[in-house]
């Protein structure tokens, strides 16, 4: 019945998925790239919508797979296929063989430098959201002065439908995460005049609508519908926001403090280089290709490799924990099917 | 100059550093729904003003948050009170009595 399965990323798609082939059963080696486990989910403060602190679902998958194999600052070197398994050398020296690998690479963060008008790495008052949420976290981040804090802008869709950039999907979670961010920032500074400059708010998840009107009515934050053209800076050491609102037609400035960034997801690089290895497709939009994108997400074309999470397009963390459960009972099922 | 036809043409950004945005949090502390608006237009839509003058509640609600008030008030003339866009909107805004509000507030101001 026991049965190794490769689960490539420690993030929360691959600590779910690790706990669940430990309930049934079998022996989970979680390999992860970085020093810590969690992923993107360690870094951030709280979560939509009912501000659970995001160390509380890290700590509780954390302890409910310890009993697996897991292996930290580890890489995959390469995967040679055998006859029916694969043989995964590890960039430690250590060699597994398994029948079944399960890709949990997530997404990387755009990298928000890219769209120069908006001057990330440029001007010292512009951040990004993981910025802004590991400054919720830590209190430390040079570039945000309590004491100056009058004006914020939030900026949606950095990176993200945007074709110059090369990423056309809609990450998703990002109108929701810069609603939240700006209650967030309106609570810790209540006389702040908080702009959301959006294209559209696209507010699809449970209470994510409430969450909207909770922001406009109880926060008064300023929602603009305008994409920002430009970013410059002033001589007091502001960044001057340029857009055109679109429902009134006539172009609009404002002067800020701190312009937070929404940077969307892209692939994970490291996911495609491990797919290459075994010639696993990718999708139209960049992320790793299943069989079927409505009826089997969490399959990949290859027999043996499954998938989970963000390796596949852009997910919220309940999608990402649902899919990793998903993608833990194809494999079950598999499993059984062979004996 | 007017012989050439030169002249200079104001413009037309909206500065919101400039806005003075105290009549419109006195109208939010009255009508906390004021600020509720998405913009999706259909009170513009149902208005029976709104194809002969232009008056849109949505559009009386972006220019005065955008300081934009002697706009509004100007539009807002025009509402017959009917009540037609209070039953349409899908965010529940009392339109109406917010029209009301505003003509309370705003009105008085002998500077719009």
């Amino acid at each position: 019945m026991n049965e190794i399965v490769v689960i490539i990323g420690g993030g929360i798609a691959g600590l779910e998925a690790a706990r669940q082939l430990l309930a049934l059963g079998h022996s989970p080696i979680v390999i992860e790239k970085s020093d810590h486990l969690g992923g993107h989910v360690a870094d951030w403060h709280k979560l939509f919508p009912d501000m659970k602190p995001a160390k509380d679902i890290v700590d509780e998958l954390v302890s409910s797979s310890k009993d697996a194999n897991i292996f930290l600052h580890t890489e995959i070197s390469f995967i040679n296929r055998l006859k029916d398994r694969y043989n995964i050398m590890l960039s430690n020296g250590i060699s597994i063989t398994s029948r079944y690998i399960l890709f949990t690479t997530g997404f990387r963060l755009f990298d928000a430098a890219k769209k120069e008008e908006y001057g990330y790495g440029v001007y010292n008052q512009v951040i990004t959201n993981q910025d802004l949420e590991k400054w919720f976290n830590t209190s430390k981040d040079s570039r945000i002065d309590n004491s100056a804090m009058k004006a914020v802008g939030f900026v949606h869709c950095v990176g993200s439908r945007d074709e110059k950039a090369r990423n056309t999907q809609c990450s998703k979670v990002c109108c929701i995460t810069a609603i939240k961010q700006a209650i967030e920032l309106k609570e810790k500074f209540p006389d702040a005049e908080i702009y959301c400059f959006y294209m559209d708010l696209r507010l699809f998840g449970k209470k994510f609508e409430d969450f909207y009107i909770k922001a406009q009515r109880d926060c008064g934050i300023h929602f603009i519908r305008g994409r920002v053209s430009e970013v410059s800076e002033n001589i007091d050491g502001k960044v001057i926001v340029k857009a055109e609102d679109t429902l009134a037609g006539r172009p609009m400035k404002v002067t800020l403090d701190l312009l937070v960034l929404m940077s969307g997801m892209v692939c994970n690089p490291d996911s495609t280089r491990v797919a290459g290895m075994m010639s696993l497709p990718i999708d139209s939009d960049g992320f790793l290709r299943s069989t079927d994108n409505v009826s089997r997400n969490t399959v990949s074309p290859k027999n043996g490799i499954f998938y989970a999470g963000a390796c596949t397009g852009p997910k919220t963390v309940p999608e990402t924990l649902a899919e990793a459960r998903s993608a833990v009972l194809e494999i079950h099922n598999s499993i059984i099917s062979r004996r | 100059m007017s012989m050439f036809g030169f002249r200079i043409s104001p413009s037309s950004t909206i500065d919101l550093d400039k806005v003075d945005r105290n009549r419109f949090k006195k109208l939010c502390a009255l009508e906390p729904d004021a600020s509720k608006c998405m913009a999706c237009g259909s009170c513009s839509a149902t208005c029976s003003a709104s194809e002969f003058s232009g008056m849109s509640v949505r559009k009386v609600l972006l220019c005065l948050q955008q300081g934009r008030e002697k706009e509004a008030y100007a539009m807002m003339s025009s509402c017959m009170l009917c009540g037609k866009c209070l039953m349409v909107c899908p965010r529940g805004i009392n339109t109406r009595h917010l029209i009301l509000s505003i003509s309370r507030i705003y009105g008085k101001e002998e500077s719009i």
